[in-house]
């Protein structure tokens, strides 16, 4: 069988061809199939449908954080004073430099995902800001990473301001 | 009943098969207790997959309900305490004598060839081990389960470009929640029947290569005995043994294994103020924390696990016998044992102060040891063989060589 038709690879011959075409055909197949089922995995609708959350902000005294759930995830709510303000806008952050008031709308409220954007624990309050007991990353007031693994800052959710008092996060 | 297994001879070779693989196997008669490991393993194996079973009766995989099943299974199902507490302590007991195993391959240089494959066999079986093992922790939704599989499930993010996707893929939502219990469940059921078919393949290839002795070298026809009956009896006193101290765990300090914190239900708003993995991932726990940068602790992390699948190529020396006739490979094997336990001390305990210089130490000579295997493992031989070997060693290279000559002389 073998040596009926020998292989030259600058001549094809027609079966080489139908070969060629049917293990593509074959492969995309398998590929189309797989597609469902990797799918399946992501978030259903009912877990997206949880994508935005209402905050009232009537009772986070000054200098407090409140802690909210959005997207399953805990969301900090900081009212800061001004002495905070002031120091987090002379200081222009940690390794993931960024100015305070490109973090804010409003300066006295700070919103970001209290999770460590290094493994996802929720990092515990400290005056000067957050500390993970995890592995030990340090976060500002403006939730800037100062020092420890975290590659980045607190992330900021999309949130706004629908009264003076209350906010929705997960609408831009 | 001799007609029947003659009938089934006919169409099956049953008696053929258990002749060959069992009772006439030829075996190395100096095989020592250290070689008792790979069956204990195997156990192991069949313990947890029944334990499992019958758990998986009464556990609901639903993040309002799993921690409440758990509590039924400990308070109100017949025996449920007993089957809870031989699985846990389980998963315990099968890192245990897997990692003996492991020690054991090392320090006698099994791993070397012809047995590569029943080590990267091994390493495969190891990772899915691993990943069992880590699946389940997440079922009884505690603290510990909860914020263990956040920490874990997050390294994923250190994935070039697609990350934070592959992470919510992962996960089946934007943070741990019920679809990633679910879908833990179903794998950590699926798991151990991949695992048994690995086992198999690990076992087939033992028994094309035979297993390694003390000696280090494949022994000649007049030193090898059946398997049976002397290590079935051996296997056997070995298991009795493994049995007293699991069963001193599992009825006297069953909690041993379980942390605290993880009696309490899963709290996605408030991560416990310190979170330990089990005793079995903290060496590499360490490591990961190690590097203070994300990426770079996923890939140290990962390294350490899979760089022993590197070891057939990183030691250069043909001396047989492990680490009994290599003085230096000796020191490196004890050497790495220590810096092993000095990592899982580290891992157990909050990152500060001295503690973070120790472990980035631990994890340099961690790493380093593998690098200098090659030199130091030629070396030796070049040393070794200058100084003279025992004439007893001697004797065992020159058959070796004498052997391989003659098989590439048949092979030519």
């Amino acid at each position: 069988m073998a040596d009926q038709h020998e292989q030259d690879p600058k001549d094809p011959t027609r079966r080489d061809f139908l070969n060629t075409v049917t293990g593509v055909v074959a492969g995309a197949g398998v590929v189309a199939a797989a597609w469902p089922f990797v799918q399946s995995m992501n978030p259903s609708s009912d877990v997206l449908s949880k994508s935005t959350a209402e905050v009232d902000l009537r009772g986070i005294k000054v200098g407090e954080s409140k802690t909210v759930a959005w997207q399953g995830k805990p969301v900090f709510v900081m009212r800061r004073s001004d002495a905070q303000i002031e120091a987090m806008r002379k200081s222009p952050g940690g390794k993931d430099p960024e100015p305070d008031d490109k973090r804010v709308i409003e300066p006295q409220w700070l919103v970001v995902v209290g999770l460590c954007t290094h493994l996802g624990c929720v990092p515990s309050r400290k005056d000067e800001g957050w500390f993970c007991p995890c592995h030990g990353s340090a976060y500002d007031n403006s939730g800037r990473i100062l020092h420890g693994p975290a590659p980045r800052n607190l992330e900021k959710p999309p949130y706004q301001f629908v009264s003076a008092e209350k906010i929705v996060i997960g609408k831009a | 009943m001799g007609r029947i297994v003659e009938w089934l001879d006919a169409r099956f070779p049953l008696t053929a098969f258990l002749k060959h693989e069992l009772s006439e196997y030829p075996t190395p008669r100096n095989l020592s207790y250290w070689w008792n490991f790979g069956s204990l393993a195997g156990l192991v194996l069949v313990i947890q997959i029944l334990s499992g079973i019958f758990l998986a009766m009464h556990y609901k995989a639903d993040s309002t309900l799993a921690f409440d099943s758990i509590e039924h299974i400990m308070r109100d199902v017949n025996y449920g305490w007993l089957i809870r507490y031989i699985h846990s302590t389980g998963a315990s007991a099968f890192f245990a004598v897997i990692f003996i195993h492991m020690a054991r391959t090392l320090y006698y240089g099994s791993y070397r060839a012809p047995r590569e494959l029943m080590w990267w066999t091994g390493q495969v079986l190891l990772l899915m081990l691993m990943a069992t093992a880590f699946m389940g922790y997440l079922l009884p939704w505690g603290q510990m389960s909860y914020w263990g599989a956040q920490v874990i499930t997050n390294l994923f993010r250190a994935t070039p470009f697609i990350g934070d996707q592959v992470v919510i893929w992962l996960r089946g939502d934007f943070a741990v929640g019920d679809a990633t219990l679910t879908r833990f469940f179903a794998l950590h059921y699926l798991f151990p029947f991949l695992i048994t078919g690995m086992v198999m393949v690990h076992l087939v290839a033992l028994h094309m290569v035979k297993s390694s002795n003390p000696s280090g070298i494949d022994l000649a026809a007049k030193n090898n005995i059946p398997f049976h009956p002397y290590f079935t009896v051996k296997d056997l006193f070995g298991v009795g043994v493994f049995l007293l101290i699991f069963c001193a765990f599992v009825f006297y300090s069953p909690n041993t294994f379980i942390e605290a914190e993880n009696n309490l239900p899963a709290d996605p708003m408030k991560t416990p103020a310190h979170i330990v993995p089990e005793w079995y991932f903290l060496p590499f726990y360490a490591i990961l924390r190690a590097v203070p940068d994300l990426l770079g602790g996923v890939v140290a992390m990962a390294m350490s696990v899979m760089i022993f699948a590197a070891m057939p190529y990183l030691d250069r020396s043909k001396i047989p016998g492990g680490a009994r006739h290599r003085p230096f490979f000796r020191v490196l094997f004890y050497v790495f044992a220590i810096d092993v336990l000095v990592l899982t001390y580290v891992g157990m305990k909050p990152p500060e102060g001295v503690l973070i210089p120790v472990g980035q130490v631990a994890t340099f000579i961690y790493f380093g040891l593998f690098v200098l295997l090659p030199f130091i493992s030629k070396k030796e031989e070049q040393w070794l063989r200058a100084r003279g070997l025992p004439p007893e060693l001697q004797a065992l290279v020159a058959s070796e060589e004498a052997q391989r000559a003659l098989k590439k002389k048949g092979a030519l």
